[in-house]
């Protein structure tokens, strides 16, 4: 049993990492130091979580001690975090990505000044997106994406060079209107049911009939979430601010912060509180299709690197949205395990892309080439997070890819299917162009002086690559029951499948 | 007529907001676009909220208050809480604004090419 009282630390850890970053900027080593732990110390709660919590357990923390109120008013006043099987679920997924990027950011980090700066934005982010997932309040959760996205919008231009303001402005300007978009629907779902909080809420709209106003909140959130995570009509930003931040971030928006803010706040609305309908389930498989297809074409005329994994971020969610639109119990599995794969090998990715920048100054991929002897390390993980996304067997990538296919079989879309397993040949295709001109053929007579990154970059990379590659132990019958099969049954409960 | 008085005024602004973000050219011109339709969706909550005649929710020993007559007070919090967002962004948007007029000498985001293709 675990004490409920744990769980604002989720959002505390990071905050006080952040704020003492910025208090002990001038002593030398506390800015790294601080990121590490802090995310150190949330990732060793969220295990704590998962090891500890019972199947179909909710635990519910009432902020500010608002919870005596409950039972003299008899509704819930106050804002109340509640952890459940697909927050810790999505607490795991956050937080070991970003432990893993803030030790790697400790080596990448100093071709740029003002490391304690990156890192105070970094561990505002991690308190943000901890937020979003723990939250059980409507307006808390704006709150959360406000903030997660506002550090994200300045980790975007830390380069300050041409490119990364103006891709943190077009950011910032669609992050804005994505805000307000669910700032409205949170008044119009406020005003409608007279509470914030998620379960009352979701009781509530429930019992009534009032359909064109529910109509409205679908598409505003649809949109609003939508654009957070870049699924395809609203994706037009994510190919220029996720290739514009420093490489550890690239990692931590494409692998965590479009599925915390995005996904996972797209499947909770939906399913927890609007008990998923008809016409979001096709939606979502619809957006999902178009998303899969359209950005993985995108992807393969890219010769930046960096861009081409950006596009394939948006095909991957597309997997992703598709699975939770399926919305049967192999479907939303499928989803969960690749939102879970996708993160590990997309950040992999995204880290492989920064230390190549890091050691030959390029993300060109014409300009690269023959560096396998160089960068073995890079050139072997590179490898196996581009077979792990691209679903070659036995990679994790290939199952979740496989449970998704599945459940559109299982259910009669053939369409969809057919879609998926096109997407995952395309995605292929373009993986095979990065390998092709980064690491196979001779050697530029300007890259031979190259040399491996540093040691904890490359244990880092190591650590993503060998769960790319037994990502599938996931699926194992013991190992399922206390991580994926809880999360799994949150959402499944809902529609009663 | 009155009723929808709010609704009309507040997707107005906002219109307004959505039209200047898309359709102007100069940085400050699309910040401003984005700080009216925030300022449209702040005012549809407080105008949402409004009560005619209705007092602040606090109980008096000296007159009697029913609670009836009470406004809600959340969505004051809430628009407090918005508002205070809102300033946050705009501060972030016009410190880029200033970035960028430094790297090139212009507010025209049509002469910002660097991401184009």
């Amino acid at each position: 049993m675990i004490s409920e009282n744990i769980i604002p630390l989720f959002v505390a850890i990071p905050l006080a990492g952040a704020f003492l970053t910025v208090l002990f900027k001038r002593i030398k080593g506390i800015p790294d130091t601080l990121g590490v732990m802090a995310s150190a110390g949330a990732f060793a709660l969220s295990i704590l979580f998962v090891l500890k919590m019972e199947i179909g357990q909710r635990i519910i923390y009432n902020v500010g001690n608002w919870g005596g109120f409950q039972e003299v008013l008899g509704k819930i006043v106050g804002i109340q975090l509640v952890v459940d099987g697909l927050t810790t679920f999505m607490l795991v997924t956050v937080n070991l990505i970003a432990f893993l990027v803030a030790v790697y950011s400790i080596s990448y980090m100093t071709r740029y000044t003002e490391k304690w700066q990156f890192y105070s934005l970094f561990l505002l982010m991690l308190a943000g997106m901890n937020g979003v997932l723990i939250t059980g309040d409507m307006f808390n959760l704006f709150v959360f994406v406000e903030i997660a996205s506002l550090a994200s919008y300045a980790l975007v231009a830390f380069g300050t060079e041409k490119r990364e303001l103006e891709a943190s402005f077009k950011y910032a300007v669609m992050g804005g209107i994505a805000s307000l978009l669910i700032l409205l629907g949170v008044i119009f779902l406020y005003s409608n049911t007279g509470t914030l909080n998620m379960g009352n809420m979701a009781k509530i709209l429930d019992s009534s009939e009032e359909p064109v106003l529910i109509y409205l909140v679908f598409g505003l959130f649809l949109a609003g979430f939508g654009l957070k995570a870049a699924i395809i009509p609203f994706h037009a930003w994510l190919p220029d601010a996720h290739p514009s931040a420093p490489a550890p971030i690239s990692a931590m928006l494409s692998g965590v912060l479009i599925k915390a803010l995005g996904v996972y706040t797209l499947v909770r609305v939906f399913y927890c509180v609007f008990g998923f309908p008809e016409q979001v389930s096709s939606i979502f498989m619809t957006l999902g299709a178009l998303s899969m297809i359209i950005a993985v074409l995108l992807a393969l005329k890219q010769w930046d690197m960096k861009r081409l994994l950006a596009y394939h971020s948006i095909s991957q969610i597309g997997y992703i949205i598709l699975g939770f639109g399926i919305g049967s119990h192999l479907g939303i599995m499928g989803g969960l395990l690749h939102l879970f794969n996708h993160s590990v090998f997309k950040s992999l990715l995204f880290l492989n892309a920064g230390s190549l920048e890091y050691a030959t100054g390029t993300r060109n991929l014409k300009e690269m080439g023959g560096l396998t002897k160089q960068m073995p390390v890079t050139s072997w993980t590179t490898l196996s997070a581009s077979m792990s996304i691209s679903g070659v067997p036995p990679f994790a990538g290939f199952w979740s890819k496989l449970i998704i296919i599945l459940a559109c079989i299982e259910r009669g879309l053939w369409f969809y299917a057919i879609i998926a397993v096109l997407a995952s040949i395309l995605t292929l295709a373009s993986f095979m162009k990065v390998t092709r001109y980064a690491f196979l053929g001779d050697i530029r007579k300007k890259l031979r002086n190259v040399v491996e990154v540093p040691v904890p970059m490359r244990i880092v990379m190591i650590i993503l690559a060998i769960m790319c590659i037994f990502g599938g132990v996931l699926l194992l019958p013991g190992v399922r029951q206390g991580f994926l099969d809880q999360a799994v049954e949150v959402l499944s409960g809902v529609r009663g499948v | 007529m009155n009723a929808y008085m709010p609704y009309v005024l507040c997707t107005v602004l906002f219109c307004i907001g959505i039209y200047a973000i898309l359709s102007k050219k100069n940085i400050i011109k699309i910040i401003l676009g984005v700080v009216i339709a925030e300022y449209a969706v702040n005012l549809f909550l407080v105008l949402v909220a409004y009560k005619a005649g209705g007092r602040a929710a606090i109980f008096s020993e000296t007159e009697v208050i029913y609670p009836e007559s009470m406004v809600d007070p959340l969505p004051h919090a809430l628009v407090l809480t918005s508002i205070v967002i809102g300033l946050a962004t705009t501060a972030f948007l016009i410190a880029l604004a200033i970035r960028l007029y430094g790297k090139y000498g212009t507010f025209d985001v049509t002469r910002m090419r660097e991401l184009r293709g």
